[in-house]
């Protein structure tokens, strides 16, 4: 086991070099130079030259990447060209709202599918099997932003249960604060879970037909007790490959859902900052994103290990 | 008073027909063979026994187990009588366990669903001692246990409450015969030592006629005959019987060969494995698959390989047909090294899966012809060579224009060989060639494959775990143990005066119907 | 033939006719503006209503099929022509540094948040239908190469490969001879998928005003049109809302009947 979690860490770290390289390159090559952005057209060539010095853009790359991902190692994600403040503040603000909204939808997005995944795949065939299925073929193709309007105009607009958009803050107290994020968090969560929802059917479909199962029903155990004692945890290796991706969509997928509901979130801060111009923001969000995604996998490839013990052994 | 009574079962699953008036009786402490080549319906019956049928199934008839009328019986009965009054172990006992949980868990979840009385844990570890896993904890996962290990893991679940009888549903057909031996007598002492009845299901009649005491012939769902075994084996009465009797016991007429000079020279190969690494500053360890091995084959010679699962003769054959390097030694052909392009048109292989070994997107002529890629241009008398092909195997020119899955397993088998033959090799390699099929198609396969001796002169290397079949087809063998051949020489001879002990276990545990040559 | 193969071919197919119709008839210019008709609600004239600007829902429509199925379609084709072949090559050098460089590359542009990236090439690049299929297409590259791996490596241990290879062929040769048709049926159906999901991204992409700029018109800037105006037009956002739905629903359920009808095992990733 601790030689399967060193393996896995050691290439989520390289993962994590490389994701950086890549980044980094991208925003270089990007057309428009920040400098002349800030000041505007008309300004002057020595006071252009001047604040290029101030952010540093005149040092050579590999010496602005080395001190870039060097700051990043400390907790120091630069300064904002455009704000002029530390961005690891702007992005812990931000994070307070973009966080808590992925793990609210990814809660929801589970607590909805694997009822129904379970329940379709113990009627298979039957009619709320393929009520289940069809209720997730549309849920698949429902795309969120547009389901997000028609939540505002119902449960906002029309019952006025909720307001229409922007963030109550933590300091309104918990309640309201979720709250605020609870149409965002639905809208994010629904077509997750019609995915999820149907991974979990299909692959208790595939463990039922399992050799091992026809063993189980022959001890004795019921068509249900074999399912929940010999299937569910098999059944888990790929909907944990689901589980993980849909956490690192939801934390960027957040994006679009929080321009439609108005959120303060790092969505609304990466296009604020790539209409700015303001670089060392979008490459900082990125690339916490970027991390994010990465360590979850890891998480889950770690979540694998301990529900498989062939995997323990392999590596 | 009988143990088990199935009379006049019929079973069709979702409209198609399975079972027709199947009967058999079963005593306590009897075992009872069904056997039957594929297709026969004898895994439904000891299914139907278990009520454990596909839901599309629908059964009439009936099946009085222990005075439980099996048929009748709800769902909820049903599951209180399995694992209790009856177990049953299956055929594949890579599969048959639940590989996330630990085996002493899964034995003793039976006893936890029937035997409130018992202690699980310590009731799981007098069953695993008794299956003859002493040495192994209950910690332990299918994962990190052999093929027969296994397959007593799932013996034990099945006879962990002390089942009046046990189904065993080909409990050997994919384990090596040594593993094999060692299963069956363990199945046998459990049905004496406990008074267990034992129903057998099984292809091969060689492995029950030891033991079974009664034995019921099955041919296409229905009972065809039934008996006492040493009765029907030795005096079958119906013609299916005597026809499968004679299939299994079949002795092909290989015409004689006198040919000295040497085709394929094997000198001293060594093939290595890299295995995975296990810590980072220690270099790699390698498993040495064959291990400084050498032999001849001469022209029109007709030579055997056998060896259990892992012994290296798969590596060995890829190694010969030039597909895998080879650490150090050679492999040559007519004094050519295999890996040689020239030479790889004077060698061609018939693999074991009929089902497997075709495209199933291409007709027969593009896939029989597919080795005169080997040639420099396709030769100008393709379509010609192809229907001769197809003649010499039994099969007719007519079939170029088929697909594969038209055919049946064995004529698929002839596909294999006439696609071999196709461009005249001089040597051929046929690796499992017919362990995958049913006792009289094997037969069939057996006699052409003799008969294309006669015709063509053919030189090969037979590779099978079936000591049988390399007995009767073959006129020298050579026996594969751990990378290296441990023994070499004249078929008839090694057979009747084994030298090395592992041939002798070999041939010993290897099933055998009484009156085989 | 079964119901769900039917039902989706036929609202795939209504959609593509839709957009193939639009290049000689609309009933009305999508780009007209007639302010007096101004947010109608759907009625006999307009179909399906009018916009702010007195469009034709209906006609803005049609065209707009054009766009989501230009811009998935090359984005699908971008996947299959480049991961498929990296798909083949990592196969047939299973275990070998090809195999590893292209695996390990893949995962890497899974660990990219698509969204993110998409946004930040048209970002960086300029909004745009070129940009977003370029954006939307390199993210099909690495489920393709999965998936085509993922079909082809059990080929590779299939005995009618082994016999190809004892007949001489090399691996490429074997790769598009035997294993291509072999798993043709897969990709078929992962494209289907591919293709709905990346409707579903050009729509996003242009909502957020980065897809196709006006005056083409795509479904995605309908809705961020009517985004403001959600309360007193909601058939503005229902109209293009439905048009996409039905049309991702379409596609899936062509997939899922297409996968039973050619093979029920068929090993596909759905994310």
């Amino acid at each position: 086991m601790l030689r399967y979690t060193f393996k896995r860490l050691l290439s989520l770290i390289i993962s994590l070099a490389i994701a950086s390289l890549v980044i980094f390159a991208v925003i270089e090559v990007a057309p428009g130079d920040p400098a002349s952005f800030m000041l505007g057209i008309n300004a002057a060539e020595d006071t252009l030259a001047a604040l290029r010095a101030e952010l540093g853009l005149d040092q050579p790359k590999w010496q602005r990447y080395l001190a870039w991902v060097g700051g990043m190692l400390q907790g120091d994600f630069g300064t904002s060209y455009q704000y002029r403040t530390p961005v690891s503040e702007m992005i812990a603000d931000r994070l307070w709202v973009s966080l808590p909204l992925a793990l609210y939808a990814l809660a929801l997005s589970t607590l909805i599918a694997f009822p129904a995944g379970i329940y379709a795949a113990s009627r298979r065939g039957k009619a709320g099997d393929v009520s289940v299925m069809g209720a997730t073929q549309v849920g698949v193709a429902i795309p969120n932003f547009w389901f997000a309007m028609m939540l505002v105009l119902i449960f906002a607009i029309n019952l006025r249960w909720f307001s229409a958009g922007g963030f109550a803050g933590w300091d309104k107290g918990f309640v309201a604060a979720m709250k605020s994020l609870t149409l965002p968090a639905i809208a994010l969560a629904l077509p997750q879970a019609a995915i999820l929802a149907r991974v979990m059917r299909s692959s208790l479909l595939d463990v039922l037909d399992e050799d091992f199962m026809r063993t189980a029903r022959a001890k004795g155990l019921s068509r249900g007790a074999a399912l929940r004692r010999h299937g569910l945890r098999n059944a888990m290796i790929p909907v944990l490959t689901i589980l993980g991706l849909q956490l690192s969509f939801l934390l960027a997928g957040g994006i679009i859902i929080e321009q439609v509901f108005y959120l303060p979130g790092l969505g609304r801060l990466i296009f604020q900052s790539i209409s700015a111009r303001d670089l060392i923001v979008v490459e900082s969000v990125t690339m916490l994103l970027v991390f994010a995604v990465i360590t979850v996998n890891f998480l889950v490839d770690l979540a694998y290990a301990a529900v498989d013990p062939r995997l323990r052994a392999r590596a | 008073m009988s143990l088990l009574t199935i009379s006049d079962l019929s079973l069709s699953i979702a409209g198609t027909p399975i079972l027709l008036d199947v009967s058999l009786t079963l005593a306590p402490g009897e075992v009872v063979a069904v056997t039957g080549e594929s297709g026969s319906g004898k895994s439904m019956t000891a299914l139907a026994v278990m009520q454990l049928l596909p839901a599309s199934a629908v059964a009439t008839g009936q099946i009085i187990l222990d005075s439980n009328d099996m048929l009748a019986l709800d769902e909820r009965a049903l599951c209180t009588l399995r694992g209790d009054l009856v177990g049953m172990v299956f055929q594949e006992p890579m599969t048959a366990l639940n590989p996330v949980q630990t085996i002493g868990k899964q034995v003793a979840e039976t006893v936890r669903l029937h035997r409130p009385d018992l202690d699980p844990t310590q009731r799981a570890r007098d069953v695993l001692d008794r299956v003859g896993l002493q040495a192994i904890p209950l910690s332990r996962y299918p994962h990190e246990l052999s093929g027969g290990q296994r397959q007593r893991v799932v013996i034990a679940i099945a006879i962990a409450c002390g089942p009046k009888l046990l189904i065993a549903d080909e409990p050997t057909t994919a384990l090596d015969v040594t593993t094999q031996a060692q299963i069956l007598d363990l199945l046998k002492q459990l049905a004496t030592e406990d008074g267990m009845g034992l129903l057998m299901i099984t292809h091969d009649l060689a492995v029950v006629a030891e033991m079974a005491d009664r034995i019921t012939v099955m041919r296409h769902g229905a009972v065809v005959e039934a008996g006492d075994t040493p009765a029907l084996l030795a005096n079958p009465q119906h013609p299916y019987t005597q026809a499968l009797l004679a299939a299994s016991n079949h002795q092909v007429d290989l015409p004689r060969s006198d040919e000295q000079a040497p085709l394929l020279r094997v000198q001293n190969v060594v093939r290595d494995y890299t295995l995975p690494r296990t810590r980072v500053f220690v270099p790699a360890g390698t498993h040495r698959a064959v291990d400084d091995v050498s032999f001849d084959i001469k022209r029109g010679e007709r030579v055997g390989l056998v060896g259990e699962s892992g012994c290296g003769k798969s590596t060995l054959t890829r190694a010969i047909l030039g597909l895998e390097p080879v650490q150090s030694g050679t492999i040559t052909l007519d004094g050519t090294p295999v890996t040689d392009p020239a030479v790889r048109r004077k060698m061609q292989v018939v693999f074991q899966d009929p089902y497997g070994s075709f495209n199933p997107r291409h007709r027969v002529a593009r896939l029989i012809s597919e080795p005169f890629h080997l040639l420099d241009a396709p030769p100008p008398d393709r379509d010609a060579r192809i229907a001769s092909a197809l003649t010499d195997v039994g099969l007719s020119p007519e079939d170029a224009h088929k697909y594969p899955h038209q055919f049946s397993g064995g004529q698929r088998q002839r596909l294999a060989i006439a696609r071999a033959l196709i461009i005249r090799p001089e040597l051929v390699i046929f690796d499992e060639a017919v362990s995958a099929l049913d006792v009289s198609v094997r037969a069939q396969i057996l006699d052409l494959i003799a008969d294309l001796c006669r015709q063509y002169d053919l030189t090969y290397l037979f590779i099978s775990h079936d000591l049988s079949i390399v007995r009767t087809i073959t006129d020298r063998v050579l026996v594969m143990k751990q990378g290296q051949i441990v023994e070499e020489g004249a078929t008839e001879h090694v057979f009747t005066e084994a030298t090395h002990p592992y041939t002798q276990t070999l041939i010993q545990a290897a099933p055998t119907l009484p009156g085989a040559a | 033939m079964n119901r769900t193969l039917i039902l989706g071919g036929g609202l795939s197919a209504l959609m593509v006719i839709a957009a193939l119709l639009s290049f000689v008839w609309t009933p009305f210019d999508h780009s007209a503006m007639n302010i007096p008709e101004k947010l109608q609600t759907p009625n006999g004239t307009h179909w399906f209503g009018t916009d702010h600007f007195g469009r034709d829902l209906f006609s803005m429509i049609m065209v707009g099929a054009r766009t989501s199925i230009a811009v998935a379609c090359v984005a699908v084709g971008i996947g299959i022509g480049l991961g498929v072949p990296l798909g083949l090559w990592a196969a047939a050098r299973q275990g070998g540094w090809v195999d590893e460089v292209i695996m390990r590359g893949n995962d890497l542009i899974f660990a990219f948040p698509s969204l993110v990236i998409a946004i930040l090439i048209t970002a960086i690049f300029g909004a745009g239908a070129i940009n977003a299929i370029i954006a939307i297409g390199i993210f099909n590259i690495p489920v393709f190469a999965r998936v085509t791996r993922g079909g082809a490596l059990p080929l590779w241990a299939r005995e009618f490969i082994l016999a190809a290879r004892v007949a001489g062929k090399g691996p490429a040769r074997i790769s598009v001879e035997h294993i291509l048709p072999n798993i043709a049926n897969l990709l078929i159906v992962q494209a289907t998928i591919q293709f709905s999901l990346g409707i579903l991204a050009e729509a996003a992409l242009s909502y957020v005003g980065l897809g196709a700029q006006p005056p083409t018109p795509s479904w995605g800037r309908m809705l961020a049109d009517a985004q403001t105006l959600v309360s007193i037009a909601p058939h503005m956002a229902l109209v293009p809302g439905f048009a996409i739905i039905l049309t991702v629903l379409g596609l899936n359920l062509l997939g899922d009947g297409l996968r039973d009808a050619l093979d029920p095992k068929l090993r596909v990733a759905r994310v």
